[in-house]
């Protein structure tokens, strides 16, 4: 009886693993194609094309170098680091007193403040009155503009607000009653105990200031401001007419090897940060929180 | 006498009230100090726009403004209704929501309840990490991962295929293939992050009704069909409900990255119209006027859906 029960088990789990396994290779197949056209020398391409398995004794990073020793490809590089770095410190800036004044559920007038916020949230006006607002302000080719209109986001801030409210009373109650005031409160005793949630929701900004590509076309003309992901964009819709494509008459890589280099590129600082974003919300803190 | 009276002392708590609240308001002011430039954000950047919209009801004209254009009534949006485009974007942009949903939604359920009836608990961990991690990508690199898969030259299933002995295919600017191309990448990309939310519903099933289950001699399908399928099914009905709030969200930025010229009659959608229109043709008011029906629709919905989870799974989205 026991025994029939964990061999109908045994069966059951080795379907489980393989059912698990072929959605692993679903997903690592495509990036590991990626990977081997990065690397893969000149002379296999011309000859077979893109092989299954790296040729062990003969990748190369060619690719890559070349590149990284394109000056376009460097001030992209330059571009997309600013716009992050610089969105996230707005987002965070914006995100962190709102969140911080939504979470006192006695602050008189917060209901109004909260239904400001969520009709933000709710309705959706659309691309063109935004488009109006930022070229009215002026501010194309600079990077607030791909920065500013997203800076916040609804989610974002209640999930930190849940955090907030989470946080024990007393710490705030005796740092008041020893005469801080809320700025003081805010910056000496809430900010230090959030560290988790600050890191987790700044990692979700820098996630998305990174991959942004759509405001970046639109308000970013000039060729020198463009970011990452906008010349990623380019380059993979590339003829063979295009700038990128003629110094491959130097011949020492392919097309192909150069967009998949640029697609890794573009991916590593995600592949980075991934580890420390992945840690926080398997922890489940944000789980309530991921409808979207 | 004693009506006067009672309204003096109503008069004198209202008083009392006003000045509590007042006092309370005060005692606070350094809160409403500390949120001041997020509000001020969210008028400029949130409300401008809104007030910006106007110009769907209006003759929109760069030189007069956005106050100094004409008043046109609901012209743009008869023109927008029943112009042919209307029906086609409409089309689109439901069937992607709704095949992204429907096709989507099972895998995510199954990808779930694999994750949690495996006994490979470190081998668990790996396949979540490695999952998780294309909802973190940008849908340019998506795009570049797509084209080793698919294209016709050097794309792995044309390789594929051509072993087979059969003709490369070119996926994404065939209007045959393009649209599963949509939602099978979208499917590919997003899956393995919503499995998230029903795995936290799955570690939250009482560990008791396994157990008893055990006992009875039910086995591991009997287990799944009678415990935990039914308790994720509120997470079911709820992440059901919000994306039907948000159908005419169908993904501007996947389909703007993917789509070209030969598929635009397959993959069009309203956003990515609403941007050709307003932006590459100048049509501001008319382009306006589509987005606001779009946000007008997608209110409603929000705000049915939310009504209903209240109702069916007894917890709002909001």
């Amino acid at each position: 009886m026991l025994q029939s029960k964990t061999r109908d088990g045994r069966w059951f789990q080795i379907g489980v693993g393989i059912f698990l396994t072929t959605v692993l290779l679903i997903i690592l197949i495509p990036f590991w194609r990626v990977i081997v056209t990065a690397f893969v020398p000149l002379d296999t391409y011309i000859t077979e094309g893109v092989p299954f398995f790296l040729p062990l004794k003969k990748w190369t990073a060619e690719a890559f170098t070349q590149l990284m020793g394109h000056t376009q490809f460097t001030i992209a590089l330059r571009n997309s680091v600013i716009i992050t770095v610089l969105g996230v410190a707005i987002s965070m800036t914006l995100t962190i007193p709102l969140a911080y004044g939504l979470s006192a559920r006695n602050l008189p007038g917060r209901k109004l403040i909260v239904a400001i916020v969520l009709f933000t949230y709710l309705f959706n006006p659309g691309l063109i009155p935004v488009y109006l607002l930022v070229t009215s302000l002026k501010l194309q080719n600079n990077f607030l503009a791909v920065i500013l209109p997203p800076a916040l986001s609804v989610f974002n801030t209640l999930v930190m607000m849940g955090f907030f409210e989470g946080l024990p009373d007393d710490f705030k109650e005796a740092a008041r009653l020893d005469g801080a005031n809320e700025l003081q409160v805010l910056w000496h005793v809430i900010l230090p105990l959030s560290k988790p949630i600050l890191l987790t929701i700044g990692l979700f900004y820098a996630v998305f200031f990174w991959n942004e590509f759509f405001t970046p076309i639109l308000y970013l003309n000039d060729g020198n401001l463009i970011p990452l992901p906008v010349l990623l964009r380019n380059i993979l819709i590339s003829s063979s007419l295009n700038e990128f494509v003629e110094y491959n008459a130097f011949s020492t890589t392919s097309v192909e090897s150069l967009k998949a280099a640029g697609v890794l590129i573009t991916m590593l600082p995600m592949l980075l940060l991934y580890p420390w974003i992945q840690r926080y919300f398997t922890k489940g803190s944000l789980v309530g929180g991921v409808k979207e | 006498m004693v009506a006067a009276g009672s309204r003096s002392t109503s008069e004198h708590s209202l008083g009392r009230r006003v000045r509590a609240v007042a006092h309370s308001m005060w005692r606070m002011r350094w809160m409403y100090l500390l949120m001041t430039p997020t509000l001020i954000y969210l008028l400029v950047f949130k409300y401008i726009p809104l007030w910006n919209a106007q110009i769907a009801f209006k003759d929109f004209k760069p030189l007069l403004g956005v106050t100094g254009s004409p008043w046109v009534g609901f012209e743009h949006f008869q023109t927008f209704v029943n112009s042919f485009y209307f029906s086609q974007l409409l089309t689109n942009t439901i069937f992607f929501s709704l095949a992204k949903l429907l096709l989507g939604l099972p895998v995510a359920i199954i990808c779930a309840l694999a994750l949690h009836e495996t006994v490979l608990r470190r081998y668990r961990t790996f396949v979540q990490t490695v999952i998780y991690l294309p909802h973190f990508l940008s849908w340019v690199i998506m795009f570049g991962v797509l084209l080793s898969i698919l294209s016709p030259g050097d794309g792995l299933l044309n390789q594929i295929i051509e072993r087979l002995g059969g003709q490369p295919i070119a996926f994404m600017t065939s209007p045959k293939y393009f649209r599963w191309v949509v939602v099978f990448s979208d499917i590919w990309k997003e899956t393995g992050w919503s499995t998230i939310l029903y795995l936290a519903a799955l570690l939250a099933i009482n560990p008791e009704l396994y157990e008893a289950a055990a006992v009875d001699g039910a086995n591991a399908i009997q287990r799944i069909w009678h415990i935990s399928l039914p308790g994720i099914v509120p997470v079911i009905v709820l992440v059901t409900l919000l994306r039907m709030g948000h159908i005419l969200e169908a993904g501007f930025n996947q389909i703007f990255v993917l789509y070209s010229v030969p598929v635009y009659s397959v993959g069009d959608i309203l956003d990515t119209w609403v941007y050709r229109q307003g932006l590459l043709q100048f049509k501001f008011s008319l382009a306006t006027a589509v987005g606001f029906f779009k946000g007008v629709i997608g209110l409603i919905l929000i705000l049915v859906a939310n009504r209903v989870a209240k109702r069916v799974a007894q917890q709002g989205l909001f």
